[in-house]
Formats: structure tokens, C-alpha cells, sequence
């Protein structure tokens, strides 16, 4: 992006201005997410920031939302469920997904395209319309306001992660690897377990943890499918907003923005892991 | 696979196992169980998608037309009432009655009556009143005992019951299917004289959808704005300067929904960060604070920011395929910066654009949570109508009908992204 030695005004000029409007985009990606987290120490119940703060004297500080946060049983009871929910969905839908992964990159198979498309939909049919779909069927089967229903339909709509990253680390599988192991005498089983597990790995890992985020994430499903009984860490912050607004939630989405940050960096890890096995980067 | 080494040209010259089957028949074999075998690894989840997801989307369908409730409710009525002639002007006959007072008896009983009373209200107000005044006074009604006719006595209960609409509207919706949901879902309704537009200040669905849709393109638009520089300086910068830049619009990404929304909502609100700026700088006046909450604007700027990744990514991953020479050679033969830009670099963009933009789309026309809290009365969107008609209204049916109409569009534009970018060509980060 260096500008050339023979750049002309206008040139340097439009290249600095580009720079900068680059930079203005980036803060408005990023400062959302920043802002939280001081706001989150404020000792006052407002979302915006006092006199105190702005003159950074430690009194306009508190940690007194974290403590609220881990003192209300509402708040642990929602992590909890947000993780057994969460958790059990990801097992869910990493195996069949997975498994279904294997299946499509076989290099014959048939009907792909649709087969592909029904098990991508619940990605792309709009969040609204599976909950009212859900909500409906699962009053039909008993499954309204079961943990088992909310794990279900998260699976569901999980799945098409795992599918798509698990595929694309298959489309650079180098297929004649497999193929030396079966040469050398090795079982099927064997090679699957010893060749293809340790080379798609990464790729299911990042496939888990965005089923994972994708649950963990998720709150129109849970407001139909689930109960009280079922409410989540969003749930808990949706409702929050629309009813009273206390920086608890602040301090909930500065533990969140933390959280995702890990995630973040074991995708990456794992990326940059898959792509290096597969030999598609020289480090 | 592995005894194919050991193969034997037969007098006919085809090839063999060293068993003597053929080989061609053995490898046919063999790719039919690999075949099977690709299908079994997928079916699980096949079936799993079906039953958790494809049938609940299919029975939102079906609801969307069932109207088996009247039937449901009045068993007997509705064979006798298929008889009249709804344009005669004149009541149904005696035994019409009869049944119906039978019929409403028993769903008395059985405490379903003011179902079929909501169920008719939709189509005209007032129904679901009427039907649970005729439920409470038939109870002391003893058909036994009775001294008028059965007309008489129900009109005695309710003057309505003697007018000719509401024996039009169960005859209209007698039927197993309906397609009032849909006729309402539009801003439309069935009358005698056929279907017409629903009175004027009644009509909002279509302004809805047209909403929907304008604001979908907008904060389409603005994503395309505001991700095309970022993808192009992503793209043009050193692998490491690039991936170091990539955190900052891949963790927006990973950041939950509730706190983006959250933080925006800190940002936006009267009291928030950027009225107190803009007030400590001088820029407006203590009573002159930006309503940039809870109306559009809080919507498109909010959605614009959630949706921006979708488009930076897809983008990113196209125009780090164009061979850098392209543009150099442009400029070589003359070409100002500009010009190779808009004649060579630009056009290769255009199915990155294509993806991104159908992509941001689709996922803003079904937006659900930003709107509902900083999109105030007139920056919610369709989905927030049918949440609304499944949890507050209760009105199923609309919901549902609403719904299938938003799934029509969406599909329409997944088959278009299919076309534009291939779903197996789908990526993730």
C-alpha cells in the first residue's frame, strides 16, 4: 500500500484522505465495542460517562456491576443454562455435521448442490422464521419450554457452520494420502483414525466453536422454544435492555467482548494450524 | 482398492481380478458402496435437519391456510349452512339454527366456543364478543324447554345473529383452508363482493414489507460504502499488517449481538456518549440532544454496523485474488490511477459486491433483536410484526402467513446468491 516514488499531488493527496477515511471505518467497527468496557466501571447507574470519569478520578470507578453480576442468582442461573444449552447443542451438531462433511466431499455425490442447500437452510432462512416454525411444532411434540427442545432447535441452526468449515478443510484434503495408507495395508477404520481425524481437526474445532458462539449467541429461538426455565445470557440482556436498563448489562457485555477475544484467537490458531498441515502456507 | 494391482487380461480382452470376477464389474461395485457409504455418513443429519428444522418450517406453512377450527366447532351447522344461499338476503333457515345452538352447546360445554369467536374476529370485530355473550346466556338455554323457534331465541340473545354478515363470514370460513391470513398479510380482505383493499387506515403490511425491503437495500448500500476501502486496503496491505488489521473487523464479528446492540444503545440514547460529546464541544445545545434512538436511524446505524463483517469478508476473499499486474499494467500503458480502477480493478470486485450484498440482505430482511430495541415505532421490520402476532396478538395464522411471505423472499434471493456465488462455495472468516 506504500505510495509510489512518482505519485503525483492529487495522488498523495487522495491516498492520505483514503487512509484516513480507512481509518474512520475502523473506528466505527471497533469503538462500539471499546466503549463498553469503561462504561462498565462507572460507579453511577447511567450508560454514558460522568464528570468523574472524563477526569479520571478512581471515585467515578466501581466494580460494583461485576459484583452485582455474580451476586444475582438470575444471572448465574442464565450462565448456566447458557452453557449446558450451548455445550450439549455444539456435541450435537459437530458429530452430524462432521459426519454429513465426510459424506458430501466424496467426489461423486449425488445431488449435491440440493443436498447442500437443505442442510445450509437453517443458516439462511431468517432467525424469525425458524423460531415461529419451531415454536409451533415443538408445542405440538411437547417440546415448549424443555432445555432438550432449546438444544435441539440450537443444534439445528448450528449445523450449517460445522458443515461449511468442516467441507472446506476437505476441499484441500489431499486425497492420496489416504490413499499411500491403504496401499501400505492400512484397514479403512485405521486410516480414517490415523490420516483423515488429525487432518480435519482444526477444521472441526472451528467448526464447534462457531456452533458454539452460534448458540451461545442466539436469543429469538430461546424467547419461543424456551421457558423461564431455559433463559440465557442473551435472553437475560434483551430483556434487561427492554425493561430496565442497568450497566449490569455492561458489565455482562465487557465478560462477553473478553470471551469472544479467546474465541477469536483459537480460530485464528486453528486457521493458521490447518492451513500450515495442509501446506498452503510456507510457515 | 488394493488387489486391483493384481489384475488378468482374459481372451476377450477385458480386464480381471485375480479371483477371475471382472474388474470392471469389481470397480462399479466398489464406487456404488463408496456412494452408499457418502449417503449414510449424510443421512443423519439429514434427518435431523428434517425433523428439527424442515417439518416445524413446513408446519408454519400448513398453518398459515388451516382453518379446521370452525368445522371443529360447529360439526353439524356446516353441512346445513353449505345449502344457503349467502346472496339470497334472507337468514339461514330454522335447522341452521338448530345446529348452530346445538353445536355451540356442546363447545360450551367443552369451553371452545371463544376460540372460534377470536378465530372470526380477525376477519370482523365484534365476532369474538358476540360469541362469548351467546356462550354465557346459552347455558340458562334449555332447547327443551324452548317456547320460539330457534331462530327467535338466538336472535333474542343477540341482535347480530339476525344480521345476514355473520352468517356470510361462517359460511365464508367454513372450509378446511383459508386464505384470509394471506389476504390480511397483504392488506386485503374477502368481502361479499369478492376480495378489496381493507380500509385505509387499517393497511400496514405492505408499507411494512416496503419498509423491510427499503431499509434492507439501505443498510445494504451503506455496508458496501463502508466495507469496499476497508476490504481494498485489507487486500493491497503486507499479509502481517493485514492480519493485524483483521482483528479489528473480525472481532465485531465474534462480538455477541445484545452487546453490540447494548453499546450502541449506550452511544445513540439522549443521554448516551455521542450527545455529551457533541454538547461539551458545542455542536448542539443541552436541549437540542439528537433523537438517534428509537426510530431509523438507531436501526440503520446499529444493523450497518452488526452486518458490516458479512461485507468486508466476502469481499476481502475476491479481492485478494486479483493478480496485482492487472492494475500495473493499466497504468503502464497510460491509465490514470482512477481510470484503472474503475475500468480494471472495479469490474473484478463487482461478484464480491454481488456476494457480499445478497448476503447482508438476506440477513437484514429477517432482523429481529436490533430492531426490536433501538428501532422504536418506525424502524421495526416484518419480524418484528410476526413475533408480535405469536406472542403478544396470538393471531397465528397472520403470523404465520407473514411469515411464509418473508420466506418466499428469501429464498428467491438464496437461489439468486446460488447463482452469483455457488452455496458450496460458502466461507467462513
Amino acid at each position: 500500500m506504500a505510495l509510489p516514488l512518482h505519485a503525483t499531488t492529487d495522488e498523495r493527496i487522495w491516498h492520505y484522505l483514503f487512509l484516513a477515511i480507512c481509518t474512520l471505518i475502523f473506528l466505527f467497527l471497533i469503538i462500539p465495542i471499546l466503549i463498553v468496557i469503561p462504561l462498565s466501571f462507572n460507579v453511577q447507574p447511567y450508560f454514558t460517562f460522568t464528570p468523574e470519569m472524563l477526569s479520571f478520578d478512581p471515585k467515578g470507578y466501581s466494580t460494583r456491576w461485576y459484583t452485582a453480576f455474580f451476586n444475582d442468582t438470575n444471572w448465574q442461573k442464565a450462565v448456566k443454562n447458557s452453557l449446558i444449552i450451548a455445550i450439549f447443542s455444539t456435541i450435537i451438531s459437530t458429530f452430524l455435521g462432521t459426519l454429513a462433511a465426510l459424506g458430501l466431499s466424496q467426489k461423486d455425490f449425488p445431488f449435491k448442490t440440493t443436498i447442500m442447500g437443505i442442510l445450509i437452510s437453517p443458516m439462511v432462512v431468517p432467525l424469525i422464521i425458524s423460531a415461529a416454525g419451531m415454536f409451533f411444532f415443538y408445542a405440538r411434540i411437547n417440546l415448549l419450554g424443555t432445555h432438550l427442545g432449546v438444544i435441539l432447535a440450537h443444534a439445528a441452526l448450528s449445523t450449517p457452520f460445522v458443515v461449511i468449515t468442516v467441507t472446506a478443510t476437505l476441499t484441500g484434503f489431499d486425497h492420496s494420502l489416504t490413499r499411500a495408507a491403504s496401499s501400505l495395508g492400512s484397514s479403512p477404520t485405521n486410516t480414517f483414525f490415523k490420516i483423515t481425524v488429525p487432518l480435519i481437526t482444526p477444521g472441526v474445532i472451528s467448526g464447534a466453536l462457531f456452533a458454539f458462539i452460534t448458540s451461545f449467541d442466539e436469543v429469538i429461538v430461546v424467547l419461543f422454544v424456551g421457558s423461564v426455565h431455559q433463559r440465557t445470557i442473551p435472553w437475560a440482556m434483551f430483556s434487561g435492555i427492554r425493561e430496565e436498563i442497568s450497566p449490569t448489562i455492561l458489565a455482562v457485555a465487557t465478560l462477553l467482548i473478553c470471551f469472544s477475544i479467546i474465541l477469536l484467537f483459537l480460530v485464528e490458531l486453528l486457521r493458521r494450524r490447518n492451513e500450515r498441515l495442509r501446506g498452503l502456507s510456507p510457515n | 482398492m488394493s488387489q486391483s494391482s493384481s489384475t488378468l487380461k482374459t481372451a476377450d480382452g477385458s480386464l480381471q481380478m485375480a479371483d477371475g470376477s471382472s474388474l470392471k464389474a469389481n470397480l462399479e461395485r466398489s464406487l456404488r458402496r463408496r456412494k452408499r457409504n457418502a449417503l449414510l455418513l449424510v443421512a443423519p443429519l439429514f434427518l435431523f435437519i428434517l425433523i428439527t428444522f424442515l417439518v416445524p418450517i413446513f408446519d408454519m406453512l400448513i398453518r398459515s391456510v388451516d382453518n379446521k377450527i370452525t368445522a371443529e366447532i360447529l360439526p353439524t351447522t356446516i353441512p346445513l349452512l353449505a345449502n344457503w344461499d349467502a346472496k339470497s338476503g334472507k337468514l339461514p333457515d330454522e335447522s341452521v339454527f338448530k345446529a348452530f345452538i346445538n353445536d355451540a352447546q356442546i363447545a360450551n360445554k367443552a369451553k371452545i366456543i371463544n376460540r372460534l369467536g377470536k378465530r372470526l374476529n380477525y376477519e370482523k370485530s365484534g365476532t369474538s364478543s358476540l360469541f362469548r355473550k351467546t356462550g354465557r346466556k346459552l347455558k340458562k338455554l334449555d332447547p327443551e324447554k324452548l317456547t320460539s323457534t330457534y331462530k327467535d331465541a338466538l336472535i333474542k340473545i343477540d341482535k347480530k345473529w339476525a344480521n345476514i354478515a355473520i352468517w356470510q363470514l361462517i359460511q365464508r370460513e367454513s372450509g378446511r383452508y383459508t386464505n384470509s391470513h394471506f389476504l390480511s398479510a397483504v392488506d386485503t380482505e374477502n368481502s361479499p363482493d369478492g376480495i378489496k383493499w381493507k380500509d385505509e387506515d387499517s393497511q400496514i403490511y405492505l408499507n411494512l414489507f416496503k419498509r423491510t425491503l427499503w431499509l434492507s437495500f439501505l443498510i445494504t448500500f451503506l455496508t458496501v460504502l463502508l466495507g469496499y476501502p476497508i476490504a481494498y486496503l485489507l487486500a493491497s496491505l503486507k499479509t502481517k499488517t493485514s492480519n493485524l488489521l483483521m482483528i479489528l473487523v473480525l472481532l465485531p464479528f465474534w462480538t455477541s449481538l445484545l452487546v453490540r446492540t447494548s453499546a450502541w444503545i449506550a452511544l445513540l440514547q439522549k443521554e448516551g456518549v455521542i450527545n455529551d460529546v457533541l454538547v461539551t464541544i458545542g455542536l448542539i445545545s443541552e436541549d437540542g440532544r439528537l433523537a438517534m434512538i428509537h426510530n431509523q436511524t438507531g436501526t440503520i446505524i446499529a444493523m450497518t454496523h452488526i452486518l458490516l463483517p458479512f461485507m468486508i469478508l466476502p469481499l476481502f476473499s475476491v479481492m485478494k485474488t486479483i493478480n496485482p499486474s492487472y492494475v500495473r499494467a493499466a497504468r503502464s500503458m497510460g491509465a490514470t490511477s482512477f481510470t484503472a480502477f474503475r475500468r480494471v480493478y472495479f469490474p473484478n470486485t463487482v461478484a464480491g459486491i454481488g456476494a457480499g450484498g445478497i448476503l447482508v440482505f438476506i440477513l437484514s430482511i429477517g432482523y429481529y433483536i436490533t430492531p426490536a430495541l433501538v428501532g422504536g415505532t418506525q424502524g421495526t421490520l416484518i419480524s418484528n410484526f410476526i413475533a408480535y402476532h405469536i406472542s403478544e396478538s396470538l393471531n397465528w395464522g397472520l403470523a404465520a402467513a407473514l411469515g411464509t411471505l418473508l420466506l418466499l423472499l428469501v429464498l428467491a434471493l438464496y437461489i439468486l446468491y446460488d447463482k452469483v456465488v455457488g452455496i458450496d462455495n460458502m466461507k467462513l472468516g
